[in-house]
């Protein structure tokens, strides 16, 4: 809350922008297809990550068919099954998650947010997409290549991932790590445009903290992607080139089927440093746009400001400060030297501090807020207790000696799938609950929308709380079939069973999601230029959908934050960043200036 | 106001507003082109110190077996060298040129002949590059399973591959020599220089530390108690 008088304020210049900085469309072809407008290219991003993520999600299900009823499905046979959660995890991690948040979420709220007319570097924006959009075909083309995809696991560890034996051994392989190339090198585009935009595009008023706690997430994220991406590039074009031109980076001297490999002297675990120094920050690259959002979701539907909103910049930035220096935690089981373990499981639980904070205000700002549980409200709840549960089960983990035993177990499976699998996704489903009227002008339909939450909510549950029991009980990941191995009971095949079972409903509530999107386009309840009366500007444009250049003639100028939310003797329950002092409305009649509101 | 120095501003206070209302939405006085290419230096930065330490990381086990030293490298570092001083040349001449309107044919003349010497030389560059991975290529018992051989072609193959980029760039800059919008003209030179003295600066990094044949990086490890 703030407590400026309104007359106090100085003369503002208007925040216009020359005409010639903005460009224009001429075609169709390059208004829809090759766009420069950053609204167009998100779309596009979102378009083209959700419907990689469709197959990925096909693709889990075919595996937990398998897990679920072995011997049951001729066509899933153990290469299949590799290739399977090769590319699951993948795709669902760098090109879903990813690219949903920084190149779809970035892309459209970056210049609404801040209060620009678009990126600032729009050719390169556009760019970016279309790399992207070649890595997502590279990625596709390798199940149609001989020998299909390659099945060496998402992390892709060395030696085997380029040893016969290992499905996709020929082509797949090639075309993943070439994806891998791509998508860093269309990544890099699009990041130093969000990047600079933050930085150097917002409109006059706005000022770094005054920002939407949105933005903030995407721009530390992408910081962290475009310093961390390079482990992955270098690595990838290193096992690249050990692929095709026989180098030995990471191979070693390798005797397959009696015969000795022209490979040696390289070192398998280099790659996994270089995986993981990117592989670390990129849970964080997916978690800190969910966090920034979720921020925004609970301040705005529980009609409050945002708890500690300087404590929740820096903790951004602490957290993805440390993320750089826990890498070797997911290589406890590597033969590293047990110092080196020391170190990294203290970073490690030293990151859970500024993760808490955050914690901890998002639920202080619920404390005595004016909650209403709308379903982006309803979203952001459940991400915040999956998180919480995803985050304490991975102070377990970050613990080398509990690591080592519950290592390369579903314990493991269920953790990450929890942290960075479930939260981020309920996440981005309650963003966009929350922008779906500001980009369609229509609501979502709500007793659908209810749902797919709560079959999405309690089914998260039913999958990976049983999950955490099948790692305790030794079940390892990555297996075809658990056979006949007498040291899980009985239970463990019945609770297979079930997880598959619920795994299956939950696919289908993303159906009716899907349904929704498309049914509420056209038969959606119109939703008016700011349906939750929210602050930030992007709610605040002359159109909605908002046009070409976002803000109409003049851009707006910023008064305040994003999270003037209640505050006490004004008319309506919020006050729009770009709302100019003399204009809030008082509802006793005050007279100006005695205690107002709006700096 | 630095970076974190804006971190600690408390937006919601009186006197913080009224500042924060004048605020042109800008963090640093430089423009967008130059912060994105600083970003974008330090992306690459962090590529050629990942390579660097995977080298190192690769060089401190005992079968490490050095590549044979190309002495073609000494003539390739100097033309990158006479490339970037020629395109420091140019950069100074164009801000002349727009500072003494009078002298302005001159230093135009001058910004041109910096320009086209600094395309051929770092032209010359990579062909010598080129000329150094025949070189090694064609010696007798190249095992490309040596890492030191593998990392050179890697580490000397990314180099050119961004001093490519940076060619694209300079042809794009000299296409526009005619632009009558000299200061549009000087912000792609100012551009072109920080990148081909960056790149100079990782070359000769490189060069020094890994590839001028005395083993500098191992001397480094040494001396760090690693190797």
């Amino acid at each position: 809350m703030t407590d400026i008088t309104p007359g106090t304020v100085d003369f503002v210049p208007p925040a216009e922008v020359k005409e010639v900085e903005l460009y224009h469309p001429k075609s169709w072809i390059t208004k829809y297809v090759f766009s420069q407008d950053a609204k167009v290219i998100a779309i596009q991003y979102s378009f083209t990550a959700l419907a990689i993520g469709l197959v990925a999600l096909v693709l889990s299900w075919v595996m937990r068919l398998q897990l679920g009823f072995p011997d049951t499905f001729s066509f899933i046979d153990p290469s299949d099954y590799y290739q399977f959660i090769t590319m699951h995890g993948m795709i669902m991690v760098i090109y879903l998650l990813t690219a949903l948040f920084l190149g779809g979420f970035g892309n459209y709220f970056i210049p609404l947010m801040v209060g620009a007319r678009d990126m600032v570097f729009p050719y390169v924006n556009m760019l970016s997409y279309w790399i992207y959009l070649l890595a997502v075909l590279v990625l596709v083309a390798s199940f149609f290549v001989p020998g299909g995809p390659t099945g060496a696991g998402w992390t892709l560890y060395p030696p085997q991932a380029i040893l016969g034996g290992t499905p996709g051994r020929d082509w797949g392989i090639i075309l993943m790590l070439s994806s891998l190339a791509l998508f860093i090198v269309g990544f890099t585009m699009g990041g130093l445009n969000y990047v600079v935009t933050v930085l150097q595009g917002r409109t006059r008023g706005m000022t770094l903290m005054r920002m939407p706690l949105t933005i903030w997430g995407i721009f530390m994220a992408t910081v962290l992607a475009l310093l961390a991406f390079p482990a992955l590039f270098v690595g990838a074009v290193m096992m690249l080139l050990d692929r095709i031109l026989g180098t030995s980076f990471f191979m070693p001297s390798v005797v397959e089927w009696g015969e000795h490999l022209q490979y040696g002297g390289g070192s398998p675990i280099l790659f996994q440093h270089l995986f993981w120094f990117f592989g670390h920050p990129e849970v964080y690259i997916v978690a800190l746009p969910a966090f920034g959002i979720v921020s925004d979701l609970i301040s705005c539907h529980a009609r409050k400001n945002i708890f500690g909103y300087r404590m929740m910049v820096w903790a951004l930035v602490a957290i993805g400060a440390l993320s750089f220096v826990v890498w070797a935690h997911h290589m406890y089981v590597s033969g590293m030297n047990p110092y080196f373990g020391f170190f990294f499981a203290t970073t490690t639980l030293i990151i859970a501090i500024p993760t808490a904070i955050k914690v901890y205000n998002w639920i202080l700002t619920l404390w005595r807020g004016d909650i209403h549980l709308t379903l982006p409200m309803l979203f952001a709840l459940a991400f915040i207790v999956t998180f919480v549960n995803g985050g304490i089960t991975g102070l377990f983990l970050g613990n080398a000696v509990v690591d080592v035993p519950l290592s390369d177990t579903m314990f493991v499976v269920a953790h990450f799938h929890m942290v960075m699998g479930v939260a981020p996704i309920f996440v981005i489903f309650g963003a966009i609950y929350h922008w779906y009227p500001k980009i369609t002008g229509r609501m979502l339909n709500e007793p659908l929308g209810k749902i797919h939450f709560w079959i999405s909510f309690l089914g998260a549950y039913a999958i990976y709380f049983p999950m955490h029991y099948l790692g305790f009980l030794g079940v390892p990941r990555r297996y075809f079939e658990l056979g006949d191995a007498a040291i899980y009971p009985p239970s463990a095949a019945t609770l297979n069973e079930f997880i598959t079972v619920v795994a299956l409903i939950v696919g289908a509530a993303q159906m009716v999601f899907l349904f929704n999107l498309v049914w509420s386009y056209f038969k959606g309840k119109h939703a008016g230029s700011n349906p939750w009366r929210a602050t930030s500007l992007e709610w605040q444009t002359p159109e909605t959908p908002p046009g070409h250049g976002n803000f109409g003639k003049q851009l707006p100028v910023v008064y305040r934050w994003a999270y003037e939310y209640s505050v006490p003797g004004v008319a309506e329950d919020f006050i729009p960043q770009n709302l100019p002092p003399d204009q809030i409305r008082y509802s006793d009649q005050r007279a100006p200036g005695a205690q107002g509101a709006g700096a | 106001m630095s970076f974190f120095g804006q971190l600690t501003e408390k937006p919601w206070l009186t006197a913080q507003g009224q500042v924060d209302n004048l605020h042109d939405g800008v963090a640093f006085s430089l423009p967008r082109a130059k912060l994105a290419l600083r970003i974008f230096l330090a992306v690459v930065t962090v590529l050629f110190l990942l390579l660097t330490i995977a080298y190192a990381e690769r060089m401190v086990h005992e079968d490490w077996r050095p590549a044979p030293p190309l002495r073609l490298l000494w003539l390739n570092t100097a033309m990158l060298i006479l490339s970037s001083v020629a395109l420091q040349w140019a950069r100074s001449a164009i801000v002349r040129a727009e500072t003494l309107p009078l002298s302005r044919p001159q230093e135009m003349e001058h910004v041109k002949w910096g320009l086209t010497a600094a395309g051929v030389f770092g032209s010359a560059f990579l062909a010598g590059q080129a000329v150094a991975w025949w070189q090694l290529d064609s010696m007798p018992f190249l095992d490309i399973t040596n890492p030191a051989i593998a990392f050179f072609y890697l580490i000397t193959g990314l180099h050119a591959l961004h001093m490519l980029g940076g060619l694209v760039a300079w042809g794009k800059t000299a296409a526009g020599l005619d632009n009558v919008d000299l200061s549009r003209l000087r912000l792609s030179i100012e551009l072109c220089t920080v990148y081909w003295h960056f790149l100079l600066a990782v070359w000769l990094f490189l060069f020094v530390m890994l590839f001028s044949g005395n083993d500098n990086l191992a001397n480094f490890l040494a001396i760090c108690g690693i190797r």
